[in-house]
Parts: C-alpha cells; structure tokens; sequence
C-alpha cells in the first residue's frame, strides 16, 4: 500500500505523520512538495498535515488552497481517492472547497494544546470504520483556529448525510457545552465530504498512534483507512 | 487605482475578537459602546485598469481569496493613487 504526506512551506507535523505511517504501519511512504502539481493517482490515500502553512497568512489555510499540489489533490479527490487532511490540513480542505463550512479562531482566543476526547458519530467512513468497539477516542489537539462553523443548511444537510464525523465530548462520551474545547458549532472536531472520501479533523491522530505512547486512540483512524482497502 | 478593502465576519457568525474588545472598552469606563467588529483592512495596489476593470477584477480577488465568503462578508473602494 502506498500513501503520500503533502508538505507545505510551514507543515509541521508531516514527519510525524510519515513515521507513523512508514514506521509503525510499514507502508510504502513518500513526501509530496507542494509544488508538485502531478496527478497523484499512484497513492492509495494521500495526508495533508498539521502545521502553519504559508504562515497562516491572511486565513489558515487561504493560501495553500492554491499551491500546485492541491489542483493534484482536488482531482484525487474528485476521483474518489481518499484524503485525511489533519489540523491544518482539515483547515486547507475547508478553504479548498473540498469539505463544508469554515475553521475560525478559538471562541477564547487561545492555542489550545491538550489530550481531548472525542465521540465518533458516524462509522460508515473509510476513516472510521473501526472505531464501532471503541467510539470514544482520546487524541490531542494543538490549534488556535479550530472553532468549525457552518452556515445552518450546510449545517442540516451535514447531518442529514451523517458527515458529521467526530465530536468534542466528555471522557464518558457526552456531548456537553463543557467538552467543547474551542467554541465549535455542535462541538464539531471532525467532518467528511458528502461521498466520505475526504476527511478533515483537528485533533492529531498522528501524535497518538505510536506504541512507545500510552495514548494510541490515533490508530484506529489510520487502522481504518489502511483496512478500507 | 488603489482598492481600499473590509473583510468582517457576516451576521450571525461569532466575532469573538470583536466580543473581546468590547469587553476591554467597557473594563475601560466606554460604557457606550454598544457593539465591536474587528475585520480585516487590505490596500491592493493596481496597475493599468480602468475603474470598470478594476471594480470586477477586485471582486475576483474578494471572492477568490482575500475573503472566505462562507464566513466573511467584503466591500470596498476604488480611488486614483497619486
């Protein structure tokens, strides 16, 4: 199986995300530069990490959206091939159009960086497939622009298509105004495109799937990709 | 031409920056004050339009980029620069 990590002038978490996958699943593992514009159909999924790309100049995300690797992996998409866009990554797929709504500022101002536990609400995913044992996942987020928004159809037609994917919740797995760490409409951490091939969420699978953790709630999401095949 | 440009949050979306600093007016004895929007202020510089041009091609740019027009709302004008 082969997967490719985008790198963007300002990712930072494209090396964690290439070692878990290289390392600890032993996939066949490349970079993609962001000025590579070549189709990316050779890749069974492709990752877009976390970090600061282009400084999050202007909007996060607003300007990567336009960087020649994303014409490659809007047609990969388009195609049906099956993104996981990570933190910045879930931000870039916002602004690209490939998944709904917006990521704006935290509701209290404030980078936020700590374990959070999340609820999977639906597993009829390729990315989540696996978590119906285990629907409650314990991941870490590190942003300061995560609050998801979306306009009330988009919102509507988001349920209605169980995109909604993951949620901010309490480690039991209620849903509560308390576990909603950011200000996020519907305490939403993670939401897919209406065919579930892409994928975008804010906490960082990559940053609890290796073993040496005691967190590795993150497998599951990369679990569930890899079984997809 | 110089396009003078606003981008602020669209009704109905939470301006928690703008929220803030009412907050700190209000700390600070403003007790008028009755709403805060912070937004964001651009200057484009451009070359070779006419004001025609210029109006369409600046809300290409809008559109396209300089606002997120899920949860931004943008207007602007279009001066002569000295």
């Amino acid at each position: 199986m082969k997967c490719g990590v985008v790198v963007f002038p300002g990712s930072n978490c494209d090396h964690d995300c290439y070692h878990i996958l290289k390392h600890i699943f032993e996939l066949d593992t490349e970079w993609v530069w962001h000025k590579d514009s070549a189709d990316l159909d050779a890749f069974d999924f492709v990752v877009l990490p976390g970090g600061f790309s282009y400084g999050d100049y202007l909007r996060a995300g607003a300007i990567s959206r336009f960087s020649p690797v994303m014409k490659a992996v809007v047609r990969y998409a388009q195609k049906g091939g099956k993104v996981l866009g990570i933190c910045n990554g879930f931000q870039i797929l916002v602004e690209s159009g490939l998944l709904p709504g917006a990521l704006m500022q935290n509701r209290w101002q404030k980078f936020i960086c700590k374990p959070v536990f999340t609820r999977v609400e639906s597993t009829d995913t390729p990315f989540t497939s696996l978590c119906r044992e285990r629907p409650i996942l314990r991941i870490p987020i590190a942003h300061h622009g995560g609050r998801y928004f979306a306009q009330e159809d988009t919102l509507k037609a988001m349920q209605d298509n169980q995109q909604i994917v993951l949620k901010y919740c309490e480690p039991g797995g209620t849903v509560s105004e308390a576990s909603n760490p950011n200000g996020s409409m519907d305490n939403i951490a993670g939401v897919a495109n209406e065919k579930k091939n892409v994928f975008g969420m804010m906490p960082h699978p990559e940053r609890s799937a290796d073993p040496l953790w005691p967190d590795q709630d993150g497998q599951l999401i990369f679990k569930s990709l890899i079984q997809s095949f | 031409m110089l396009a003078k440009i606003h981008v602020t949050y669209k009704k109905g979306v939470l301006d928690t920056q703008g929220q803030a600093v009412h907050h700190a007016l209000t700390d600070l004895g403003y007790n008028e004050v009755k709403q805060v929007t912070v937004g964001k202020y651009m200057e484009v510089h451009l070359k070779g339009l006419s004001e025609e041009n210029a109006k369409d091609r600046v809300r290409e740019m809008c559109e396209k980029l300089l606002a997120n027009t899920v949860i931004e709302s943008y207007r602007y004008t279009l001066s002569p620069t000295e």
